[in-house]
């Protein structure tokens, strides 16, 4: 361990002297404070070192230690559920401490050292283990059972191990290696945040990631095991975005990182989590959840860390087998620490001050992400999807953090001031945005819920392209300019674009939405556009085809609860076959 | 007796370079005495072995090299609170000029605050009445807010603002209300604007003042935010008080801010502003809120003057993303007599929705918001085409919503500066103009309000 001394301090960056034998990306205790920093440049004797917490009060002469470690994580029972800063401390216990406000240099462990958890060993003593196998589980939830598996770069024969109730330090099995040396694993285990955790292969993702938002699943879906990028300008709803997804996207485990956001917005999820029920499983949301908080007010270097500490929670959840979503919201503003070490540090900027490596990293986490076969010889499959929100600056995307995200995701969602404002909400642009995963996740689709469902969505793709061009022509022609076929075609469109693709979060019904009845709507939406096409054939009139009452039925479906939705579909199909005969007869009369 | 420096080496705008010091640290507030004894504040900036840098909080006329000593006070920039503030009036750096006696300090606080942990954060969610429809009705303030005034030069935003502080109220509670006013780097009119408007309805005694105007130098308005909130502070999660806090205008101080990374030659990010000025508005803004155990709050209202009405400048773009939905003023709307010119439309309170509804507002109140901005962003692009084609090439729904859209603005949002509507008056003539259009328009109201309020005919 390296001990050296302060030389000077600039913000949340530190040099030391006397750094020789410290090594790059060491964890270090900075002063008598004991702030946590990392070694971020070697220059001869001197490091410079980012500190995690506010370093005023800080001077040339104090002292910095070394701790020959990386900055790591903890990972084992008891992350579920828990709120963390930036650098895994837990946020509940920080405040038992020192109060409402947050002060320096606190100590607290990231996992509770007094809880017991109930083990259930999965191997028996003489049994060969591997890396990754599992030795034994602990319910960590009612909904998620945790699995200890063999740490990285331990295997032979295990040599002990015992039900019962173990604290996460406690050992709870023995192996011995092939070579004689005996390990002791207990329910934790440790990992470097900015490695990612190793793991078989790497799969190509072959099932979505079911959100029961209208607008992602049925237009962009994403894949288990994908990446997907929200930018926007402020107040587009790159926020509620995100919420939605950590509170309705089918994954196993929801990994949420607020990355330099409003603290309001953190106290929301903390209030409104553990109140929702997850669809899938009945149990609140929050027995699946793991929060990361770096509120834009906290201290701006852990902001960088916080992402990494994230992901690498939620790969450890991935080797357990589990499909995770992680949510960063907002990556820019992990760029923008980034930006602002970067230039402390007086390097040469690249774009609009960013370093010229701000490509390179925003790769490298997001390639984390990933369809995977775990370590193991059981050949566990895991999926970490990742959902990254960008913060353009004036929502123009030619900057550099979202061109350089737009670079690597597959799936874009771009959300639109303009919808926004007239409270057109997911404000998720239709033309813009897209999904490299439609094809593959079609055939999922179509399998799983109607042989349909993606000739509808081609449908529903058609219809609202037809409808910006129709629109560039009303501006110039006016609306009586547009045959009659043209006009059909417009209210089909805005009937897409109100009944479907409008989605209200704050609605307890229309929050969510089955893929079942996302399929009965495009179903209902375009039925209505294909009768009355043939109606208008057959010489109807379009006002009153137009000013059919069953579209106002049409529009509230939404709010139908999932339960009734069959019956009312039936009625509404019934009444709109009605509606058309009348207004094909009244013409023939 | 802290030790004192005769080694002041450099003097460049507000940035001044202290060599041979030993035991300086970060951050720590620094005096420096002129050869007058005339006093001043600095901070440390930056400190490299010996040599420390700092930043002077006023203005640097009459240091010189040999004569000037620094010294180095051991602690931060603080400021001494106490309750007796109320009814006074500070400078930006929170020295009393009106001329009353100095305030005894209850207890003396770091002007740069702590962040609050979001633990320990409780929600906002109690209704404010403003009494103003434009803001009640669709774009609602609740306690512990901060939701920005985002104006333009020529923009009336000191009367929106003067009447918001005027009219505040949670309706139903008599709980003790102070208000905390940062004049930063405006003039001294618009300054008195807002003095006589709270001395004309009895708000000044229980109001604070911090005044850095216009010709004051503009190095102090870095601090004159941040004393306004740590006196907010101190009211609220000390003396349980529901603060409403007015910042204005945010633009100057983004502009000292500039000064001095200017002055440090920093890289600059968009339009020479520094990199980090996200997290330091955050710093500001964020201090907002309510906390758990406290009863008292600091409801924020910034106001900022986009330069150039252009809401994409990274003053107004970097608050919209701090802050929790902004207030926008046109120039159109005013141009058309609209008071207060509130552009509906792109304004946001993103804390609307845990606000209002039943047993807060009314039950009606989030189907009918949504209605109206639904059908006046329709009926605006119905007038645009309008303009364009003649009121002929109008389908006759969309004249309907056309006329919707002018009547909303003059009777909806024009309701002046001195009209104080409770939030049922707002609610009705939400629903009086909703009428203009047929039932099956409304689409995004349910049934039920529907029948209550659509079908009542006007009581």
């Amino acid at each position: 361990m390296s001990k050296g001394t302060i030389k000077k301090v600039a913000g949340p960056l530190v040099i030391a002297e006397g750094m020789r034998d410290a090594n790059m990306f060491d964890m270090v205790r900075v002063s008598d404070r004991q702030l946590t920093g990392e070694i971020i440049e070697i220059h001869g004797g001197e490091a410079s070192i980012q500190v995690y917490e506010e370093t005023s009060g800080l001077g040339p002469g104090e002292p910095v230690e070394s701790t020959g470690s990386p900055m790591s994580v903890e990972l084992g029972p008891g992350l579920i559920g828990s709120i963390y800063d930036g650098i895994q401390r837990p946020l509940d216990k920080i405040m038992e401490q020192t109060g409402n406000n947050l002060k320096r240099g606190v100590q607290v462990l990231s996992l509770n050292r007094e809880t017991k958890w109930h083990f259930q060993p999965a191997v028996e003593v003489g049994q060969e283990v591997v890396p990754g196998d599992i030795v034994g589980t602990v319910p960590e939830t009612e909904i998620v059972l945790h699995k200890i598996m063999v740490p990285n770069g331990v295997s032979g024969k295990v040599t002990g191990i015992a039900e019962g109730d173990y604290t996460v330090a406690d050992t709870i099995a023995t192996i011995t290696g092939s070579d004689g040396t005996g390990h002791n694993l207990s329910l934790m285990q440790r990992w470097p945040v900015r490695e990612g955790r190793p793991y078989q292969e790497k799969l190509s993702p072959d099932m979505p990631l079911i959100t029961g938002q209208r607008v992602i699943d049925t237009l962009f879906p994403i894949a288990k095991g994908g990446v997907a990028a929200v930018p926007g300008p402020f107040g587009s709803g790159k926020t509620v975005v995100q919420h939605q997804l950590a509170k309705w996207a089918d994954a196993d485990i929801v990994v949420y990182i607020g990355c330099g956001e409003r603290g309001n917005e953190m106290t929301d999820v903390l209030n409104e989590f553990p109140e929702l029920k997850d669809p899938k499983t009945g149990y609140s949301l929050m027995k699946r959840t793991i929060l990361i908080a770096n509120t834009s007010d906290m201290p701006v270097a852990a902001r960088e860390a916080s992402i990494y500490t994230g992901i690498t929670m939620a790969e450890y959840y991935r080797d357990m087998g589990y499909s995770v979503a992680l949510m960063a919201d907002s990556t820019s503003r992990w760029a923008e620490a980034l930006r602002e070490m970067s230039g402390r540090l007086e390097e040469m900027p690249g774009e609009e001050g960013y370093p010229a490596y701000l490509g390179s990293r925003l790769a490298q986490f997001y390639e984390r992400a990933g369809y995977v076969r775990a370590l193991g010889k059981e050949g566990r499959k895991g999926a970490l999807s990742v959902i990254g929100a960008v913060s353009p600056p004036g929502g123009d995307i030619s900057e550099p953090v979202s061109q350089a995200t737009l670079r690597i995701v597959k799936v874009f969602w771009s959300l639109d001031a303009d919808l926004a404002y007239r409270r057109h909400f997911p404000a998720i642009n239709w033309l813009t945005s897209y999904s490299l995963y439609v094809d593959t996740m079609g055939k999922w689709f179509n399998a799983n819920v109607k042989n349909d469902w993606m000739d509808l969505r081609a449908r529903l793709m058609r219809l609202l392209h037809d409808e910006s061009e129709l629109e560039e022509i009303v501006k110039l022609v006016g609306m009586d300019a547009l045959s009659a076929g043209d006009r059909l075609k417009l209210e089909a469109a805005r009937s897409i674009r109100e009944d479907f693709l409008h989605q209200n979060a704050f609605h307890e019904t229309d929050t969510y939405t089955s893929l079942q009845k996302q399929y009965q709507m495009m179903h209902l939406v375009l039925g209505y556009y294909d009768a009355a096409v043939s109606a208008l054939e057959k010489k109807a009139n379009i006002e009153d085809l137009v000013r059919l009452p069953v579209r106002e039925r049409i529009g509230r479906f939404k709010y139908v609860a999932e339960d009734k939705t069959d019956e009312e579909y039936d009625q509404i199909e019934q009444m709109l076959s009605d509606e058309i005969q009348q207004a094909i007869q009244k013409e023939d009369l | 007796m802290p030790k004192e420096y005769r080694t002041i080496e450099e003097i460049a705008g507000p940035l001044m370079l202290v060599r041979n010091v030993s035991g300086v640290t970060y951050d720590e507030l620094g005096e420096i005495e002129l050869s007058t004894g005339e006093k001043r504040r600095c901070k440390v900036l930056e400190v490299d072995g010996s040599n420390a840098l700092v930043q002077l909080f006023e203005s640097s006329a009459g240091i010189n090299l040999s004569q000037s000593k620094v010294r180095f006070l051991g602690r931060s920039m603080e400021l001494g609170v106490s309750r007796d503030m109320l009814g006074r009036i500070f400078d930006g750096l929170g020295r009393p000029i009106d001329n009353g006696p100095e305030i005894l300090p209850d207890k003396r606080m770091d002007i740069d605050g702590l962040p609050i942990n979001p633990v320990a954060r409780s929600y906002p969610q109690e209704f404010i009445q403003t009494g103003i429809s434009a803001i009640d009705g669709l774009n609602t303030l609740v306690r512990g807010q901060k939701l920005p005034i985002f104006s333009a030069s020529g923009l009336p935003h000191a009367n929106l603002a003067a009447q918001i502080a005027r009219q505040a109220r949670v309706r139903g509670t008599q709980e003790s209300f102070a208000v905390v006013f940062a004049a930063i780097g405006i003039t001294f009119e618009e300054a008195n604007f807002f003095i006589e408007s709270f001395r004309e309805t009895g708000a000044l005694d229980r109001t604070v003042l911090f005044v850095n105007l216009a010709n004051d130098p503009a190095i102090e308005r870095i601090s004159t935010p941040r004393m306004a909130l740590t006196a907010a502070e101190y009211l609220a999660f000390e003396k349980g008080m529901h603060v409403l806090v007015i910042l204005t205008d945010i633009t100057n101080y983004a502009d000292a801010l500039r000064e001095v990374s200017a002055a440090r030659k920093e890289v600059p990010g968009r339009r020479g502003y520094p990199g980090y000025m996200y997290t330091d508005l955050a710093s500001i803004y964020e201090r907002a809120g309510r906390q758990k155990g406290k009863p008292g709050s600091i409801t924020m209202i910034p106001i900022l003057t986009m330069p150039e009405d252009d809401e994409t400048h990274p003053i107004p773009d970097l608050t919209g993303y701090i802050t929790e939905g902004q207030i926008i003023l046109s120039r159109d709307l005013y141009r058309k007599g609209i008071t207060p010119p509130i552009d509906v439309l792109p304004s946001l309170s993103r804390l609307k929705d845990k606000g209002i509804g039943e047993g807060k507002t009314r039950a009606d109140h989030a189907d009918t918001m949504n209605q109206l901005f639904a059908a006046y962003a329709r009926g605006k692009e119905a007038k645009e085409l309008m303009v364009v084609l003649g009121e002929a090439a109008l389908t006759d729904i969309d004249k309907l919503y056309a006329k919707f859209a002018d009547e909303f603005e003059k009777q909806y949002i024009s309701q002046g500066y001195q009209v104080n509507r409770d939030v049922e008056e707002t609610l009705d003539l939400g629903w009086k103009l909703l009428r203009i259009l047929p039932r099956s328009e409304l689409k995004r109201i349910n049934d039920q309000l529907l029948d209550e309020y659509y079908d009542a005919s006007d009581k």
